[in-house]
């Protein structure tokens, strides 16, 4: 139904430039919700969030309120947060633990971990007779049609068909390798808090913003000289490394907008995306050489250099996940209305790593990713100046044409060329998967 | 009574620095070692090693002023207004050296045509000067504070 009624979708998407329909119609919202993130693999959580029996998070699948849990069998379920019964919302809580079992507070229907009916009050005198019985069902929450897990990053899909989670993800997948490796122990666990952001526009901004090369010295120069000024003024009092959090925020000013040029995106399939380059994390100072020592003696020299020499920025995993492997960040990406998006921002530690190692981590999520940021600030706000201009009639399309027709195209990717990093290649990209996926 | 009525003199001038966006001055009421702390949730102890909304020495406080007054912090065009109130300001204890005050507070925020209402409670730790009280250690506590961000904080609260 929904379909028909947008006119000419096919017509809304060409390889260098989009409609602005696609950011603001909320019929197209709707389908894309539908067609995109009710449909593909969707990041719920990491299994460390809900290391007990009965651990449970909220998390929303496109539209869809569902409850990541842990049952006693240490499987990690996905289930809609609805009782069976009478649609009653099962878990009120953003996080906690529900105990032995789920119980909905209207009727106290109670219900396995996995969804399984448990019991309901009077089950054999209130319903002899009826179409229900203990094996119906309907009487279960309803699981997500497939769950799966990769090095502890959790995902789940509410399509019964589709590729598996791993060729999904592609060449994607070394977002979560890259974060684990670089653990001594192979492992990250998540540290128990969640920045949660509001921005007021479409949540396709926020995906194309995250490897926009092009932005960070223009959008965050404010932040990026005040911070080169201090980091200049400190550095020679400062012992060595003590300067780098300052370095995090003066690299979106000194690494200036031809220097991103250097940088390079490599496209994949199903819109995801490399950005590849560093911000300084390799330097020397005694905390990283003790970090290599731990690392050299888990991994060996030869793959020790391997891990470390993975050369990424951000790792975007389409429609709804952005990466931060090398600082252990990720921000998952929530819509909740054609102008509103909600993001949640987590750091992992990892594990068998000294303390320092952690703090980088941390000082980046604190300084970059806090609700008192000082450079999402600017993004989000123009992304509320994006959504405002796309909503009038001042123009229908929104360019990608930066370095279109130079992109290196090889079976199953997509690179900017040499000196083209700031090449809008992932935007194309993404929208050419997003079309793919909403004239399925 | 002496000690409680410089106390609230000093809270007061403090968030009326903030509203007039008087940042330096403001800045300048913290000790060399001041910390701006806010924590993510009520039962952390510590600002250091944990995440933290805000946990600013000097340097980084200075980075946030010179960012906000920098010509292209877009998100500063136009600039907030804001107004603070503080009251039931309770001392806790008190030394020859340290004072450690808590108080609450209600900031309404404006921006564009849009307010905003943030409220929780102070605990300073200030220490006792010649030249009068210093910040030693501001915690605040934001009864909002794990909610989620409807866009983000730009200065101090």
């Amino acid at each position: 139904m929904l379909r028909e009624n947008i006119p000419d979708l096919a017509k809304m998407v060409e390889p260098d430039r989009v409609r602005r329909e696609v950011y603001t119609e909320p019929a197209i919202f709707e389908l894309e919700m539908q067609k995109i993130h009710e449909t593909v693999w969707i990041y719920c959580g990491h299994e460390s969030q809900i290391p007990k029996a009965g651990d449970y998070y909220q998390v929303q699948i496109g539209r869809q309120p569902m409850l990541m849990v842990r049952g006693k069998d240490k499987k990690v379920h996905v289930l809609y947060n609805r009782c069976p019964h009478r649609g009653n919302m099962m878990c009120g809580d953003r996080h906690g633990n529900t105990g032995e079992q789920f119980r909905c507070s209207y009727h106290a229907w109670t219900f396995h971990h996995d969804g399984k009916l448990k019991n309901i009050p009077m089950m054999d005198s209130g319903y002899a007779g009826t179409r229900l019985n203990k094996e119906s069902p309907e009487l279960s929450m309803k699981p997500a049609a497939r769950v799966e897990s990769y090095r502890g990053f959790v995902f789940a899909s509410l399509a019964k068909e589709g590729p598996d989670l791993k060729t999904f993800l592609g060449k994607s997948i070394v977002a979560f390798d890259d974060m684990c490796d670089r653990a001594p122990e192979g492992e990250v666990e998540v540290v128990p808090n969640c920045f949660r952001v509001i921005q007021h526009s479409n949540w396709k901004l926020f995906m194309e913003n995250q490897i926009d090369a092009l932005h960070p010295s223009v959008t965050h120069q404010s932040t990026g000289r005040a911070a080169h000024e201090v980091e200049k003024a400190i550095a020679k009092k400062a012992k060595a490394g003590e300067a780098l959090s300052y370095h995090m925020l003066s690299a979106f000013a000194t690494v200036t907008i031809d220097k991103w040029d250097n940088f390079q995106t490599i496209n994949y399939p199903y819109g995801h995306c490399i950005l590849t380059g560093y911000m300084g994390l390799r330097p020397q100072d005694p905390d990283t050489k003790a970090y290599d020592k731990i690392m050299i003696k888990a991994y060996g020299q030869q793959r020790f250099e391997e891990i470390v020499g993975v050369n990424i920025h951000h790792v975007l995993v389409y429609p709804g996940l952005s990466v931060q492997s090398p600082l252990q960040q990720l921000r998952a990406v929530r819509p909740l209305g054609v102008d509103r998006t909600l993001t949640e921002i987590w750091h992992f530690r990892l594990k068998g790593a000294p303390e320092p190692i952690y703090r980088r981590s941390l000082a980046y999520y604190n300084l970059v990713n806090s609700p008192a940021t000082l450079i999402n600030a600017d993004d989000l706000e123009n992304f509320w100046k994006c959504h405002q201009g796309l909503s009038s009639d001042g123009g229908d399309w929104v360019s990608f044409a930066r370095h279109y027709g130079h992109d290196i195209e090889k079976p199953g990717e997509v690179s900017s060329a040499p000196n083209q990093g700031t090449s809008e290649a992932p935007m194309r990209n993404q929208m050419k998967a997003w079309a793919k996926y909403m004239r399925a | 009574m002496k000690e409680q009525h410089a106390v609230e003199q000093f809270l007061y001038k403090q968030s009326g620095l903030l509203d007039a966006k008087r940042w330096q001055e403001w800045i300048d009421l913290f000790s060399s070692d001041g910390i701006y702390w806010m924590p993510p949730a009520p039962e952390y102890k510590t600002w250091e090693g944990q995440p933290a909304i805000f946990a600013e020495d000097k340097n980084l406080m200075t980075v946030r002023m010179n960012r906000v007054l920098h010509p292209d912090a877009w998100s500063q065009r136009p600039l907030w207004e804001t107004n603070h109130v503080v009251s039931n300001v309770v001392i806790e204890k008190d030394s020859a050296k340290e004072i450690v005050v808590k108080s609450r507070f209600h900031m309404m925020e404006l921006r564009r045509d849009d307010v905003r209402h943030f409220a929780g409670s102070y605990e300073h730790h200030l220490k006792k000067t010649k030249s009068g009280y210093a910040i030693k250690l501001q915690r605040v506590d934001m009864t909002n504070a794990q909610a989620a961000y409807d866009y983000v904080l730009q200065v101090w609260v």
